[in-house]
């Protein structure tokens, strides 16, 4: 399952979709927002999604990560709107029969999910400028007063 | 001419300074359009880091577009 969510998610409640009697490991990711990015302080981040098509390409990541690793579940929710410092931003958990499986399977649907599904991300930072992450042009800023940022890492 | 309806999100909604409009247009491609939009609304991503959208699903930028399709451009992303 793949979802975007506007309200904050609950990680206890979304691990107990995972149980399954053949699963011998459990891996979990959390996203969190952090202070600072690129060398800026970041006060908060606004997330934006185009979610009828960031569900599909996310569904379509989970099964492509189905068909890679013999995994039994995996779940993936993005968080939308305006978040805190420290909130999380997004989850995923995968189950396997054993725990390489997990791992992998679980870098491979966040990393894949950064890349491909339409979700956007604004840092607001602590000098009042703000900026759409991977979207600055050339020498100028997208949005305001400090340097292209390079994609960053949750 | 054909009639689209077009969804903006992130920098592109911010810099059309709206989320969705409807829209009569000559253009027969995403490419086309974007080109069109982008030179009445000052867009700053160039065409070729944007991809198109058409009906919830992603297309070519040579894809046709037409009557009543729902239209989005999707700058880059940058989930978790």
């Amino acid at each position: 399952m793949f979802k975007i969510s506007t309200a904050p998610l609950d990680p206890a409640a979304l691990a107990r979709m995972l149980p399954d009697a053949r699963a011998g490991a459990c891996v979990t990711f959390e996203g969190w927002v952090r202070d600072h990015n690129d060398g800026h302080p970041v006060r908060s981040l606004d997330y934006e999604a185009y979610a009828p098509l960031a569900e599909k390409e996310g569904a379509r990541i989970l099964a492509e990560t189905r068909g890679k690793f013999p995994i039994i579940g995996a779940v993936c929710v993005h968080r939308v709107g305006a978040l805190a410092l420290g909130d999380l931003a997004v989850w995923v958990g995968v189950t396997a029969a054993h725990r390489g499986a997990a791992f992998d399977a679980c870098r491979h649907i966040i990393d894949e999910a950064k890349s491909r599904v339409p979700i956007w991300k604004k840092e607001n930072y602590a000098d009042g400028a703000t900026a759409w992450i991977n979207c600055a042009t050339r020498g100028e800023h997208a949005g305001a007063g400090v340097p292209p940022a390079p994609p960053s890492e949750a | 001419m054909i009639t689209v309806h077009l969804e903006y999100f992130a920098i592109l909604r911010e810099q059309r300074g709206l989320a969705r409009e409807t829209l009569a247009t000559t253009a027969a491609t995403p490419a086309e359009l974007y080109a069109e939009l982008r030179a009445r609304h000052g867009f700053t991503l160039p065409r070729d880091r944007v991809r198109a959208a058409v009906n919830d699903e992603f297309v070519a930028a040579t894809a046709p577009l037409r009557e009543g399709d729902r239209v989005v451009f999707i700058p880059p992303v940058a989930g978790g």
